[in-house]
């Protein structure tokens, strides 16, 4: 605790109140040429040494991605995407895939430092557990190339693969064959095919039978190149009775153009598994002005297949110009629980557009859904969900609540519920409130010595708190200081 | 010393305050009386700096400090402190946070060390066993689902813990029974000596039994129209407004 205070505070000490992590960092890179065709594809999969199945299932996935349209149903409003303007695989020069830190370039070890939680520990990628605490595993994504996954050993006595994808496909194949894309197939939509053609690394874990995943699990991804999309590619399993929580940072430099970053993330839980996934996103939201930052057009997607599985999704949602993403549940086992924790921040121009799918096939299937959204400055923040229940899911029960916060005059929030039954016996339930904060508890907060923004701050956290609980204490720190700096000038 | 001279404020527009003067210095507790609209609460906000209270003329200085050019957070600092008519409700935020970052960043002021969550749980939990307050309002969210006489508690357990220079009490003792009268005036006695001075803000002589005043004044539409010792509250009491509001 007393190192992440520490941490926070040197890097607000060292920034003056904008994006804290618009640094970039000057490494020698590889890129594939810029443009998207086939040859991109095959070039990509070349330089993963992937098996022929693989590069055809990128194949297909493209062919139906270029008989796609962009999808432009969410509420975002951004120019068209120049899809063949854009470099598809940037790796640093360095051979892929270092197996110890001091084959880690130290150019790149100097940006682990600069970004702090969760990598700022750099024992953790070392691999040298603090004393006291506990061990978080890290998988590191630096542009298209996983660089440093840490821990591995020792989960690996417990049978626990945590590796990037593009090494699972040399050394378990079989696994990734059997469940990649078997929860967002290809052609899903347009951004999960395009990723699905294009992906370049992400992180892979499989859970054994009975397991409890003995730490967490992290991955850091981080968009450093220019004109560079960033499509990862996660996939989790957590075989029968098993336990996993698996938590995601990612960060860019601050840069004038927009930046790509499709992702698709698969989770897998089957009978009795549980899966925890949490998400701090702080890619960079552009200026005060609205000039770059990140199109965060990401697809995540859960199968509960087994009975009593359970699946959580906590997502803290602070940066990007555009955020478009709906982590979702596909309750199939019977008495599968899929729970979707959010809190979403658009200030100055930013827009997201985010919610989840709850879709109930299994009887007695649970579902929760939290929604925090707050909008400040020109931001325009939607909810948008859907609670699906099948004729099957027999007792089926869905909880709903979707509170707005609103900071100004100028920013926006809407909320988007849709809610198909099908089933008599099950039972749905939404709550919606909209407010703002108020002048007297600003000043409330003033009057006892906080400043503004600190008031702000708090308020902020106290309207998030249901969701800031679900997130690892370590995370949860490193969440409210975040809420706080991303809506900093934001009153007054 | 607080020392007001001919202030005058407006909100919306409408003048409130018409030439307020008032001096109390260090060490000293005054009251001040007056009917409903008198301007008594529009006087500790125009202190206190809330936005919408608009000063119009004359000067507050607090130990020689311009308090009307500083920020809410900057009297604060300065060891102004303001016990709220109304607490207002922070919901999800917790007592105990709310209490200790606080007090960390008056202690920071001051430039004395901030408490961690132990030391500062110690010293929380001695100041509220002395207002009788439960254990469990530091872990509720601040002043949500209070009782009137609970909010009024937690006002003066912020007050104590701030160990402010000047505390302004606005109607503190408005929703309280006689029990928990006497606890938050032991609550403002216990703060007596000669760092410490007063603003008590009230309707009633009641509350001015148990916290006993150097001075009370008379508020009426906006100015001073009566000031004098504790037997001035006893006058009103028994002779009611009527009186003043004629002299005014």
């Amino acid at each position: 605790m007393a190192a992440v205070t520490e941490t926070i505070d040197t890097v607000n000490a060292v920034n003056d109140g904008g994006y804290k992590y618009g640094f970039s960092t000057d490494i020698e890179m590889e890129f594939a040429p810029k443009g998207l065709n086939e040859d991109t594809v095959r070039y990509i999969s070349a330089q993963k040494n992937e098996p022929e199945w693989l590069l055809e299932w990128r194949l297909r996935a493209f062919a139906v991605w270029k008989t796609m349209e962009e999808p432009r149903w969410s509420s975002a409003k951004y120019p068209p995407i120049d899809y063949q303007d854009a470099y598809y695989y940037a790796a640093p020069k360095e051979k892929i895939g270092p197996k110890s830190l001091d084959e880690v370039d130290p150019e790149l070890l100097r940006t682990y430092e600069k970004l702090g939680i969760p990598l700022r520990e750099q024992e953790w990628l070392a691999g040298v557990q603090p004393e006291g605490r506990m061990p978080v595993a890290v998988d590191a994504v630096f542009d298209s190339v996983s660089v440093a996954t840490s821990y591995k050993d020792r989960l690996a006595k417990e049978g626990i693969i945590f590796c990037p994808i593009s090494e699972a496909v040399q050394e378990h194949p079989e696994l990734v064959r059997k469940y990649l894309g078997s929860v967002v197939p290809q052609g899903d939509n347009f951004f999960a095919a395009l990723n699905s053609a294009v992906f370049t690394d992400g992180s892979f874990v499989y859970i054994p039978k009975g397991v409890r995943c003995p730490m967490e699990l992290s991955t850091y991804f981080r968009i450093n190149a220019k004109s560079t999309g960033q499509f990862e590619r996660t996939l989790i399993i957590a075989d029968v009775g098993s336990q996993v929580s698996y938590l995601e940072g990612c960060t860019a430099p601050m840069r004038d153009e927009n930046q790509l970053h499709a992702a698709v993330v698969e989770l897998v839980a089957l009978d009795d598994a549980s899966i925890k996934y949490s998400t701090v996103q702080n890619w960079y939201p552009g200026d005060a002005n609205g000039k770059g930052g990140i199109y965060n057009f990401v697809t995540k997607r859960a199968a509960c297949r087994g009975k009593r599985s359970k699946v959580s999704w906590t997502q803290v949602e602070t940066g990007s110009a555009i955020t478009w993403k709906y982590p979702s549940c596909i309750l199939q086992g019977e008495d599968s629980v899929g729970e979707f924790y959010s809190v979403a921040i658009a200030n100055n121009w930013q827009q997201a557009d985010t919610g989840t799918k709850m879709i109930h096939i299994g009887a007695r299937t649970k579902s929760t859904i939290v929604s925090k959204g707050i909008s400040a400055g020109q931001g325009q923040n939607t909810y948008r969900g859907l609670v699906r229940i099948s004729p099957r899911a027999k007792g089926a029960r869905n909880f709903t609540q979707c509170d707005s916060l609103l900071i100004g005059d100028k920013c926006g929030a809407h909320t988007v519920p849709y809610i198909e039954n099908r089933c008599m016996t099950a039972k749905t339930e939404h709550e919606a409130t909209t407010s703002r904060i108020a002048e007297d508890q600003l000043f409330y907060c003033r009057q006892r010595g906080l400043s503004q923004e600190e008031a702000v701050g708090m308020i902020v956290n106290g309207f998030c708190r249901e969701v800031l609980k679900e997130l690892p204490m370590e995370f949860a720190v490193e969440a409210q200081k975040l809420l706080q700096i991303s809506l900093e000038g934001s009153v007054g | 010393m607080l020392k007001i001279d001919n202030l005058s404020a407006t909100v919306d527009g409408k003048a409130i305050l018409n030439g307020i003067s008032l001096e109390v210095p260090n060490g000293e507790i005054h009251a001040i009386m007056g009917p409903n609209g008198s301007g008594k609460s529009t006087l500790s906000y125009v202190l206190a700096g809330r936005d919408g209270y608009e000063v119009t003329g004359g000067s507050a200085t607090f130990n020689g400090q311009d308090l009307l050019a500083m920020e809410p957070e900057g009297r604060a600092a300065a060891g102004l402190f303001l016990a709220f008519q109304y607490p207002v409700e922070l919901p999800g935020v917790g007592n105990a946070n709310f209490l200790r970052t606080a007090l960390n960043s008056i202690r920071k002021n001051r430039g004395e060390p901030e408490l961690d969550a132990m030391q500062f749980l110690k010293v929380a939990r001695a100041r509220m066993a002395a207002l009788s307050m439960p254990e469990d309002m530091l872990k509720r969210g601040v002043n949500v689902g209070f009782s009137g006489g609970e909010k009024k508690r937690n006002e003066v357990l912020q007050m104590a813990l701030l160990q402010p220079k000047l505390a302004i009490l606005d109607e503190t003792d408005s929703g309280l029974d006689i029990d928990a009268l006497k606890i938050v005036a032991d609550g403002v006695n216990a703060q007596r000596g000669e760092n410490f001075s007063a603003l008590v803000i009230t309707h009633y002589q009641r509350l001015l039994d148990y916290i006993v005043p150097d001075r009370v004044h008379v508020l009426v539409k906006g100015r001073i129209v009566k000031s004098g010792g504790p037997e001035v509250a006893l006058e009103l009491e028994k002779d009611g407004y009527a009186s003043v509001q004629e002299a005014a």
